[in-house]
């Protein structure tokens, strides 16, 4: 095969703004929970598993994780992007990487709703 | 200004001779008239007349002169010498293949500059006299068609280092603004089109090298957010 410049994949302007969304809700949600924490002010293993017991609080904990999680799907498949050029070793890197945040998404809500 | 000596470091190459690339250390003395550094390089060269560099119109406007002074690229012609901390370190723009010394291959730089269609595209057949624009229209291209390609901005950015075939880059998506904001053009949705791409448009992660380096004051990044919320109102 020729190794011709292929480019034009159009793409990216979802990416783009799901970067910043998940950014805003991450910025919101540590505000949040420093705010609960420090009005609960949680002293014991109990007392802690008394805040995440709180379904909103529970909710909001997953979304944040699951924000977390997309974010990072995007800037670390950037780095990928960036530095790794063999094509099939990248998409190798990107399957790994989604596969990775795709199971630290279930294990976040194993852990949320076990308590 | 005094009479001086002032020192250099400069990046010398020149591939049919040299294995590799070596730095040069040479002194020059300096009337009280020689203000820019290119007046400088001008008296080394009569110094050296080995060294090799573009230049042409001496005052900031062809953009021949663009190099890498003392680590942040600028314009020879427009760069205060006495501003500058000695010795004076030269190299040639970087990210781009070295022809001599300072002298770069801008092929890719063009090239990327070309593929964003830098040209006002409107089919309508032209009237008697010309296409008119209101004041406030015309005001949006302000800080855009300045530009005088020098490199300066794209050659600082590492994504353009790091994808110079794939990325447009800053001075490309500044030029490419500059038709997306004309009244005059008709071909918005092409252009955008065009740039709607992870490398040729989503490379940039805003850090704002362009906007640092630009000799002409311009900001390429806002230009680029620009180009990012007219997709954003086309998508939404």
């Amino acid at each position: 095969m020729i190794n011709r410049i292929v480019v034009g994949a159009h793409y990216g302007l979802k990416d783009w703004i799901v970067q910043r969304a998940t950014a805003v809700i991450m910025a919101v949600y540590s505000v949040l929970i420093v705010a609960v924490l420090l009005a609960v002010k949680p002293a014991s293993f109990e007392a802690w598993q008394g805040v995440f017991a709180n379904g909103l609080i529970k909710f909001m904990t997953f979304l944040f994780f699951v924000s977390l999680f997309y974010h990072t799907w995007i800037g670390v498949r950037d780095i990928w992007m960036d530095y790794v050029k063999p094509v099939g070793l990248r998409l190798a890197l990107h399957v790994l990487t989604a596969t990775v945040l795709v199971g630290y998404t279930a294990w976040a809500a194993a852990i949320l709703w076990r308590l | 200004m005094s009479k001086r000596t002032v020192h250099f470091r400069i990046y010398r190459y020149d591939p049919d001779k040299d294995a590799k690339p070596r730095m040069q250390d040479i002194s020059v003395d300096l009337e009280p008239t020689d203000r820019k550094l290119l007046d400088a390089l001008t008296k080394l060269k009569a110094k050296d007349d080995s060294l090799a560099y573009r230049r042409s119109c001496r005052e900031g406007v062809c953009g021949s002169d663009a190099m890498n002074i003392n680590g942040k690229n600028g314009l020879a012609c427009l760069q205060d010498i006495d501003q500058l901390k000695q010795p004076i370190t030269l190299r040639p723009l970087p990210g781009l293949p070295v022809i001599r010394d300072l002298i770069v291959d801008m092929t890719q730089f063009f090239k990327q500059y070309h593929s964003i269609k830098p040209y006002l595209i409107n089919n309508d057949p032209p009237p008697e006299r010309e296409r008119l624009q209101s004041p406030a229209d015309r005001e949006e291209l302000d800080g855009l068609y300045e530009c005088i390609l020098c490199a300066c901005c794209s050659t600082s950015c590492p994504s353009f280092w790091w994808n110079p075939d794939k990325f447009v880059g800053p001075a490309g998506l500044l030029a490419a603004y500059r038709f997306l904001a004309d009244t005059r053009d008709q071909a918005t949705n092409e252009r955008l089109d065009n740039l709607e791409d992870p490398y040729r448009l989503f490379r940039c992660h805003t850090i704002m090298n362009c906007v640092d380096v630009c000799p002409k004051g311009l900001n390429p990044t806002l230009a680029i957010n620009k180009i990012k919320d007219m997709m954003v109102r086309r998508a939404v």
